[in-house]
């Protein structure tokens, strides 16, 4: 398959990228690590007079903490985020993801930045970031300004970035100690979206109750969801079987899962419930809790 | 719309071309290259079959436009082969029958390669997440593990 045709812009500088956006204006679309794009452009669901393909741009591929944040360059290929020491010693929640974003070769092109800004409620790293707490950079012709990661999302393949917006750097701040996280995916085979996924993350105090909760669903509605209540039904109680399953039951109760191929409406709901409780187990056995 | 003028190394050997912004990767090398051992699949992303190795990463070349190619290093499974001998992983492929209609096998021993560059002694749990996203849908995966093996053994 072919994409309808288009001009392709490969700027060297970020300056030179959003001068490219401000002059094509809605005629251009960025291009990252095209594997969401690309195959949207080859099966005609969407096309573009142009693509500005940042890849050319160098600075923006990192992993790296600073002053208690993770910092990762908005076109950070996905493989990098398996291969970093930083995320496998600190961050298990998102070598999980890593590892469950649609297969090697895939991950081996597509970029943190693009699974980000596509806004496609179906990618991985939506719930993860929405658990993390993170904060989306976006890089415009005025200068940055930072998004929260839970004001990010709009709805179906939209986000809170402008058309003339590049999203630079995505900031995690670092968990203190007595922290986990963990992502679980429900996916038929490797490759696919997931019928349900959860992420949750959470700090543990000195007594061993949750101090902290965040909890993200993927591929439960238009948008990617944070499941705000559940996370917060578990602060200040120790995480234990019966409030851990509370959590879950509210995290399922606001998903909006649309039935297809992957299951119907009740199915992908139970599902929801479940991963969201697998993860939450997952992420207090991280944090050091029973 | 305007052609790119473009240059890359495919196997060892230098290459211009002048494309147009839209063609795919996997049409450069076996339309205007003419090196057909790069296969078309699933034409999705899913299947494989068209993985090429680009600056030492596996990549699906049906989802990757010439272009973005421009002053990249390509090896193709035309490559594998040097002076008339088979690489390890290709001998491995025949040793332990790891094909049988042999469609999927270019794209399968590009990853395997790639791999084998990475990690000499990969674990079989390794050796299958690599291949996560190549299919086979005759001979099984089975074989093409211990054909990995035994590439892994031969070139250790």
């Amino acid at each position: 398959m072919i994409p309808a045709a288009f001009d392709y812009h490969r700027p060297a500088s970020l300056d030179e990228a959003l001068k490219l956006l401000g002059s094509l204006g809605a005629e251009a679309k960025l291009l990252s690590g095209g594997m969401s794009l690309l195959p949207m452009l080859k099966l005609r669901l969407a096309s573009f007079g142009h693509l500005v393909d940042i890849g050319g741009i160098p600075g923006l591929e990192y992993i790296k903490e600073e002053g208690g944040v993770l910092k990762i360059g908005g076109a950070t290929r996905e493989f990098m985020l398996d291969r970093s020491e930083i995320v496998r010693a600190r961050y298990p929640i998102l070598l999980d993801t890593a590892r469950v974003i649609a297969d090697p070769l895939v991950r081996n092109r597509a970029t943190v930045g693009g699974n980000l800004a596509h806004g496609d409620p179906a990618n991985d790293h939506p719930a993860t970031m929405i658990a993390l707490g993170a904060t989306v950079v976006a890089r415009g012709p005025k200068g940055e300004r930072t998004i929260p990661i839970n004001q990010f999302f709009k709805g179906l393949f939209s986000t809170a970035l402008a058309p003339n917006e590049i999203l630079v750097e995505i900031r995690i701040p670092t968990p203190p100690a007595r922290s986990g996280g963990a992502y679980v995916k429900l996916e038929r085979k490797v490759g696919d979206f997931a019928i349900a996924a959860a992420a949750a993350q959470l700090t543990l105090d000195k007594k061993g109750a949750v101090e902290r909760c965040g909890i993200g669903l993927t591929n439960a509605g238009p948008a990617p969801i944070e499941a705000a209540d559940a996370a917060r039904s578990l602060v200040g109680k120790i995480p234990e079987q019966k409030n851990l399953a509370g959590a879950a039951r509210l995290a399922a109760e606001i998903a909006k899962p649309s039935a297809d191929h992957r299951g119907s409406v009740e199915y992908k709901r139970e599902m929801a419930r479940v991963m969201t409780l697998r993860a939450l187990k997952k992420a207090v056995e991280r944090a050091g809790g029973q | 719309m305007a052609k790119h003028k473009i240059s890359l190394t495919i196997n060892g050997a230098a290459h211009e071309a002048e494309v147009d912004s839209r063609l795919l990767l996997v049409h450069l090398i076996r339309e205007n290259l003419r090196l057909t051992g790069t296969h078309v699949g699933c034409d999705t992303t899913h299947c494989g079959a068209c993985t090429v190795i680009v600056d030492g990463q596996p990549v699906k070349s049906c989802t990757m436009l010439a272009v973005q190619a421009n002053g990249a290093k390509i090896m193709t499974v035309e490559g594998l082969e040097q002076g008339g001998k088979l690489s390890a992983v290709q001998e491995g492929f025949t040793e332990k029958h790891a094909l049988q209609c042999g469609f999927c096998t270019p794209g399968m021993m590009m990853t395997c390669t790639a791999l084998l560059e990475r990690n000499k002694k990969p674990s079989e749990q390794e050796i299958r997440e690599a291949i996560s996203g190549n299919l086979c849908r005759c001979t099984g995966y089975v074989n093409i593990v211990r054909a990995v093996q035994y590439a892994a053994e031969k070139l250790a």
